[in-house]
């Protein structure tokens, strides 16, 4: 017990946030879960990067699977009676399941294969799909660490998550995230940077600053933000990814068809301003003709009454690209 | 609710008490606050997927859907804000912008909340094309009629429909979207309960219309139509003329149809004493004679139809007596036709039904009465009062008449079958005398009547036990079967209606219908049996009558009053 109250002092105390995107403090996540009375308890391995330009699973899959994986098995320590999932999504699973199983042939752990989406990466939408249904995301409260799956308390955390936790309980754990860089550049990778690093400074340390006309977005291939060139010294939030787009050879509007056809393929079509607004957005968009007042009373209606987070994070690559580039 | 801790909150500047566990949208309505709904159905979970009950809470981000946000103590909530009415009007413009709109033929368009929130927050309807325009319209046997294009996707149907136990109604990916459509699965059919037109906002789901077809013969001198009503039309139909659930409507109805050019107007109620009779003999003779028990009632089409296609082993259990329109339909193209001299091909059978499987009853070929069927056009409640406002007749104005002699005068026994619990009451009454020889002195049996989903009872008639289950909605009688598959000699009598509180709650009857409307519809019926004189089936002079002369002979019983049942493949062709 002692040791278990340890672990999760020890990451309170390293300050480590959730790396799935959303930054949650890892300690508090761990103790809520920890804290609940229940005679089974279940812990996420969330690998369901599904979004444009995000690869850093991938990437610590590749190499550093072993540190993941002990990362979970302190979780399975630390968290009492229970047992664990590893959520990949259909190519991860693919590629990674023999190691894994080998790997975790001794702990209590399923590899389970995410056949959906985007949105089953999302905590609750994540154990609707365990449970065996297509993702929806749930209401909130209670949140997955009070009733997650199978209405037990279920602690979901990102892989990078329990890569760094394992570095905190080695004592190696020095605040740096993965990043991920993509789209007009030299070279396309993912490094670990401090995790505050600027987007600016990322990259330049990997050699990736252009030296064309160039605008970024940052935070996701769907979901991120447009920083103009003049806008880079600012740490990246959301999904760590940045992708460089050449400023006189993109289409913006082609740009926003992309993340159109992305969101109205991956919303769950349950609430009136994803499921439609979207819709409405897309055909805009399609025939490039914005009604700008429309937008805004879409954009706005998105922000503040979607039922979920993907709906609110629709307006922010649209908002700022229309805002900034056009 | 009475143990759950007292708070105080505020909506927009006034102080509310409440209790825990409730929600902003139910306190807001409980103070008289008016928040727009479009989803929301006190029947079913809350999805906030409409988008429309949106309310600000001072302190936190963003706008809240008041369905689904629980109260808290000191919470101050707005219902209405430049911010609010931004947001509803974008969603409703977006939702007008799905629905195709067909307001002219449409089931609800009297009463539609969306024109009605459309001229409250001044929003266009036509602006943006209709996103559905072209979505497929599919029929469900003779019963229903599911215009996609319509469907705003909220999931109310999908979630009845599971509700019911049927999950005939899905939601399937096509193209981009998640859409709902009936399902491909072979082993899944409709049932025809018509609970998706009670439960969808907007008018998507429908009777297979006969209204129109019913103007024919009725211009036509030659043909005699002759109407009946079912017993929960009744304490329904006024509400579509704006009077309150429960009332009764009894005369004013007898005087609109015979306006509408009935040759008579008569009472399946009357019928319903005949079922009554034959289902109280039915029951003793199988507990006598060690037949298949537990018996189940069989006045309920849509229970059939689940049974023959989805269980089918627990056939032999069906009562073979007929449902009480077909009945009455079968009486009056034989003996009234006879006693009147009329000729059998001139006379037309309209049966007012608070329901859409019974459009699908009368199609079954089991049912013919010396070659002819015993109904020849079922309407819903919603269809008849269509039909009183085409003919511009006002159902609160008109002056009360009597119903016709002699198939006109029911029991009260005959009037509780509209409510979930009446059938089994009424035959409970009946058995009685059949057993003892004796009258009930209470002949309320309170344990069986209610809204709940399931009553069981205990009865002891002359030293003997009868043990009976009455259960509406089918979930419930599902739980029923297994629980017979486990002790099959729980029970000897099961009443299953398909609909939420019987028939009261059925498919066909007006929108909209909740919990609370079908108690006061109920509690009307309920309160006529209360005022008869005559309340117990076998006391019926008219039934009495029929089975001194026409019901005497055996083989009029068997081809009037009794059926069989055939397992069943899909009957619903989807093609899609």
């Amino acid at each position: 017990m002692a040791k278990n109250l340890d672990v999760i002092a020890k990451i309170k105390e390293s300050e480590l946030t959730g790396r799935g995107g959303a930054g949650f403090p890892t300690g508090i996540k761990w103790e809520m879960v920890k804290s609940q009375k229940a005679s089974k308890k279940y812990i996420i391995c969330n690998s369901s990067e599904g979004e444009p330009a995000v690869f850093k699973d991938l990437y610590l899959w590749d190499n550093h699977v072993e540190e993941v994986v002990e990362g979970i098995k302190i979780a399975l320590e630390t968290i009492d009676h229970s047992t664990a999932y590893i959520y990949l999504n259909h190519v991860y699973y693919e590629k990674f399941k023999s190691k894994l199983e080998k790997l975790c042939k001794d702990l209590p752990v399923v590899i389970f294969e995410k056949k959906w989406g985007y949105l089953g990466g999302e905590e609750t939408a994540a154990c609707e799909v365990i449970e065996g249904r297509r993702p929806i995301v749930r209401k909130k409260p209670p949140f997955p660490g009070e009733k997650g799956l199978w209405g037990l308390p279920t602690l979901i955390n990102n892989v990078e998550t329990f890569y760094h936790v394992a570095k905190i309980m080695k004592g190696e754990y020095k605040n740096t995230k993965f990043f991920c860089v993509s789209g007009a550049v030299k070279k396309e990778g993912v490094w670990e940077f401090p995790a505050e690093i600027s987007v600016k400074d990322v990259l330049e340390k990997t050699g990736n600053l252009p030296s064309f006309e160039f605008f970024v977005q940052v935070g996701g291939g769907a979901t991120g933000e447009i920083l103009l060139s003049s806008e880079l010294d600012q740490p990246i939030r959301g999904a760590s990814s940045i992708i460089v787009f050449d400023k006189v050879k993109t289409d913006p509007y082609e740009l926003m068809q992309k993340w159109a056809q992305f969101f109205l393929e991956e919303n769950c079509d349950k609430c009136v301003p994803c499921r439609e607004g979207v819709y409405r957005i897309s055909e805009m968009v399609k025939e490039r003709k914005l009604d700008l007042e429309f937008l805004d009373d879409l954009f706005f209606t998105l922000d503040n009454a979607s039922f979920c987070s993907m709906g609110r994070s629709v307006v922010i690559p649209f908002r700022s690209l229309i805002n900034k580039i056009l | 609710m009475e143990n759950k801790n007292k708070i105080i909150l505020n909506i927009d500047g006034k102080d509310i008490d409440a209790s825990e566990g409730e929600t902003v949208l139910d306190v807001a309505k409980g103070s008289g606050i008016f928040i727009p709904t479009l989803c929301y159905h006190s029947d079913l979970k809350n999805k906030a997927s409409c988008r429309m009950c949106l309310v600000s809470i001072e302190g936190k981000k963003g706008l809240f859907t008041s369905c689904s946000t629980k109260v808290e103590n000191g919470m101050k909530i707005l219902t209405d804000s430049p911010d609010i009415l931004r947001a509803r009007r974008t969603n409703l413009e977006l939702i007008f912008a799905q629905h195709r709109e067909e307001c002219k033929d449409c089931v609800i368009s009297h009463d539609c909340r969306l024109l009605e929130l459309a001229k409250k927050f001044k929003v266009g309807i036509s602006r943006l094309p209709d996103r559905k325009a072209g979505y497929p319209v599919y029929q469900f046997g003779p019963s229903l009629i599911f215009d996609s294009g319509k469907c705003i996707d909220c999931g109310n149907c999908t979630e009845i429909c599971r509700k019911q136990g049927i999950c005939f109604l899905e939601k399937r990916q096509k193209d981009t979207f998640y859409q709902v459509k009936p399902s491909l699965d072979e082993k899944k059919d409709c049932i025809y309960c018509g609970q998706c037109i009670i439960h969808c906002p907007v008018g998507a789901f429908e009777a297979v219309g006969e209204f129109e077809n019913v103007e024919d013969p009725l211009k036509d001198k030659t043909k005699k139509v002759i109407f009946q009503f079912a017993p929960a039309i009744r304490t329904s139909i006024g509400e579509e003329f704006g009077m309150e659930p429960g009332e009764n409507m009894l005369g004013q109805m007898t005087a609109a149809i015979r306006k509408l050019g009935a040759y008579k107007v008569f009472d399946t109620s009357v019928a319903a004493d005949v079922t009554t009779i034959e289902e109280a003999r039915e029951l003793l003779e199988r507990i006598k004679n060690k037949g298949t028990l537990p018996m189940f009632t069989s006045c309920c089409p849509a229970w059939v139809k689940y049974l023959e296609f989805y269980r089918s082993d627990y056939l032999p259990n069906l009562t073979t007596v007929r449902s009480p329109h077909i009945i009455l339909g079968g009486l009056i193209k034989s003996y009234f036709a006879e006693k009147e001299g009329l000729d059998v091909k001139d006379i037309v059978v309209v049966s007012v039904m608070p329901c859409v499987s019974k459009k699908y009853e009368i199609t079954r070929e089991e049912l013919l009465v010396d070659g002819v069927r015993p109904v020849d056009y079922v309407l819903t409640t919603r269809e008849l009062a269509r039909l009183f406002i085409n003919h511009k007749i006002d159902l609160k104005k008109i002056e009360p008449e009597e119903m016709d002699d002699p198939l006109g005068l029911a029991t009260g026994a005959g009037v509780i079958y509209g409510a979930s619990g009446g059938v089994m009451e009424s035959a409970l009454r009946t058995a009685y005398k059949e057993i003892t020889g004796k009258e009930l002195e209470n002949i309320e049996f309170e344990s069986v009547r209610g809204m709940e989903g399931t009553k069981k009872a205990e009865v002891e008639i002359d030293g003997q036990k009868v043990r009976v289950a009455v259960v509406n909605g089918i979930a419930n009688a599902q739980k029923i079967l297994s629980e017979l598959r486990d002790n099959p000699h729980l029970y000897d009598y099961v009443e299953v209606m398909a609909c939420p509180g019987g028939c009261i709650g059925g498919g066909g009857q007006p929108l909209p219908t909740d919990r609370e409307i079908r108690k006061k519809r109920a509690a009307g019926l309920y309160s006529i049996d209360k005022e008869k004189k005559v309340r117990l089936a076998h006391q019926s002079p008219i039934v009495n009558g029929l089975y001194e002369e026409f019901l005497s002979d055996k083989e009029n019983v068997h081809k009037i009053c009794h059926t069989k049942y055939f397992k069943k493949k899909r009957e619903v062709e989807i093609k899609d």
